[in-house]
């Protein structure tokens, strides 16, 4: 049983790594499993200056190995291998590694992140590492002293074309909006604008990317006339948002139209022990602190969850003696008196049968695992088994035979 | 692994026989500094059934755009000086070394 992982978490981007600091300083055996390099989009960017603390200079590479030599250092065991297949229902979860491995969890983090958006544009996918880049950092350097632009306007497009200015010539930003229009917040707006290596096309968007085993030029049009001007460039870097890893998730938990994972306030999703945290999740602000504030709930959340269960075992699933579950809520009357009841019955028919009480209000899991859908409710385990469920009111007399007809 | 260069690529790659691979990166690509351990765990794993270069590209920038590199990290095949195969973008240890086995 000790392969067994008390936390699997799959993506080690800052969701991943916050996961495995709480999950691994709460004494649970956590495990990180990373498709390539570590720090998912955060260790893509040179300039993050906006997670508490860490002020202007921080690199996101820095603070990713940061984050992993934080995680490392509670006992986080970090693994290089991608997840491909996954088997999310049941006590057990199993995930299978390209390499071929299978791990053992009793929960799953999914922190699987989020990739650059392609626009699908011609010339956009035969030209990727020929010109067209998603990433600043990785190549900048290629373009001193050429030209290049920047298809997007938001936070990521318009600070790291404040980036590439340090390489190159000129950045030309192309932006879909009217002049003066971005959608970046307003600090890196008026920095880009007093930028004199940074240029502007207005109400425009990308349609062709062309060039000869290489970039050459694109095609621009303007949207408000239709013209088509072609322009000679080196580099097209594209920043026009992300989408969410999720395609090994479809059919195995809830996702919304655009793929992202639903999930409630305790990061839980659709499968009891499976979370999913930062930039793949539905949510409002996709940074690196909202991504490592997910995961600190999602540890936290997971790690309530392996007590209940544990708890449910030891004291209903693995008791040799058979046990009445009773599942009542404080607001509801009834559900007291019956109580009241059934631990009077148990106690007169002896040690021979246990009663545990389950408060539905606080352990929501147990009422849609054992479809409880009244209360009180009564339900009859022996040896880990479901033997009979009494719903509503029940008697002394049913209570009784129940027992007769299970051979007690 | 070879450190190639402008002043050795066409010697050790492009006059070579067989099956090179070459890892194209720089000292400011992160990812690419990130995957560098594994490939050369790989090329000690695969010695002598390919041989194993590894190319700056600061300093070889015409060197690389050359060979149709503009963007990091890069794996590239070679065999016979033709290059056949050509890995880019987000470069996973995994896809190189099933690459690796296809064309060795
Ligand atoms: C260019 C750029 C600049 C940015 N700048 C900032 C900034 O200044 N400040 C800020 O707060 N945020 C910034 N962000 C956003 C920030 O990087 C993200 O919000 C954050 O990284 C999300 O963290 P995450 O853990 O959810 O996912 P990610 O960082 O995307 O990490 C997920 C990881 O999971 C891995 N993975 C996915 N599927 C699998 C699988 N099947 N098996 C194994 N591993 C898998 C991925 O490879 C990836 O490494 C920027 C993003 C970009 C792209």
């Amino acid at each position: 049983m000790s392969d067994i992982y008390d936390i699997v978490i799959v993506g080690g981007g800052p969701g991943g790594m916050s996961a495995g600091i709480y999950g691994s300083r709460s004494r649970l055996k956590t495990v990180i499993l990373q498709k390539g390099r570590l720090g998912g989009q955060a260790a893509t960017t040179e300039e993050l200056e906006n997670y508490p603390g860490f002020g202007r200079g921080t690199t996101g590479p820095e603070l990713m190995q940061a984050m992993a030599d934080h995680a490392e250092s509670f006992g986080t065991e970090i693994v290089r291998d991608e997840v491909v297949d996954l088997s999310l229902n049941g006590d057990v979860k199993l995930l299978t590694t390209k390499s071929g491995q299978v791990y053992k969890a009793k929960t799953v983090i999914l922190a699987l992140g989020a990739e650059p958006r392609s626009l699908n544009i011609r010339g956009e996918n035969k030209f990727r590492g020929k010109g067209v880049s998603y990433c600043a950092t990785c190549d900048a350097d290629f373009f001193e002293e050429l030209d290049v632009i920047v298809v997007g306007n938001g936070d990521a497009a318009v600070e790291e074309a404040m980036y590439l200015t340090k390489f190159a010539e000129t950045v030309t930003i192309i932006v879909i909006h009217d002049e003066g229009i971005l959608d970046c917040n307003q600090a890196s707006a008026e920095k880009a604008m007093a930028n004199p290596k940074i240029k502007w096309v207005w109400s425009s968007v990308l349609q062709e990317v062309k060039g000869d085993g290489l970039v050459e030029s694109v095609v621009i049009k303007n949207i408000k006339t239709g013209e088509l001007t072609e322009m000679q460039i080196n580099g097209v870097f594209f920043f026009v948002g992300t989408v969410p890893k999720t395609e090994l998730l479809k059919g195995q938990v809830d996702l919304d139209e655009q793929g992202y994972v639903i999930t409630n306030e305790q990061m839980e999703t659709s499968v009891a022990g499976v979370y999913a945290v930062g930039d793949c999740r539905v949510k409002y602000l996709r940074q690196v602190v909202t991504a490592a504030s997910d995961g600190a709930i999602a540890a936290v959340a997971a790690d309530k969850y392996l007590a209940e269960e544990e708890d449910f075992k030891v004291r209903v699933l693995n008791v040799k003696e058979p046990v009445w579950v009773a599942f009542w809520a404080p607001q509801v009357e009834a559900s007291i008196n019956a109580i009241a009841d059934l631990e009077q019955w148990v106690a007169k028919t002896g040690t021979n049968v246990k009663l545990v009480k389950i408060d539905t209000y606080r352990n929501q899991r147990l009422v849609e695992r054992y479809a409880v859908d009244e209360i009180p409710s009564a339900l009859l385990f022996h040896k880990g088994e479901l033997i009979s469920k009494l719903s509503g009111s029940f008697s002394p007399e049913d209570l009784d035979n129940q027992m007769n007809l299970a051979g007690f | 692994m070879i450190e190639v260069n402008k002043n050795n690529f066409e010697e050790e790659v492009l006059k070579a026989d067989g099956l090179v691979m070459v890892d194209f990166w720089s000292p400011s690509c992160e990812p690419c500094k990130e995957l560098m351990p594994s490939v050369h765990q790989l090329a000690e794993k695969y010695k002598g059934q390919a041989k194993f270069c590894s190319l700056d590209t600061a300093g070889n920038r015409r060197l690389s755009i050359s060979q149709k590199v503009l963007g990091l990290p890069t794996i590239a095949f070679y065999r016979d000086g033709d290059k056949i195969a050509e890995i880019t973008g987000e470069v996973a240890i995994e896809d190189v070394e099933a690459k690796l086995n296809e064309l060795k």
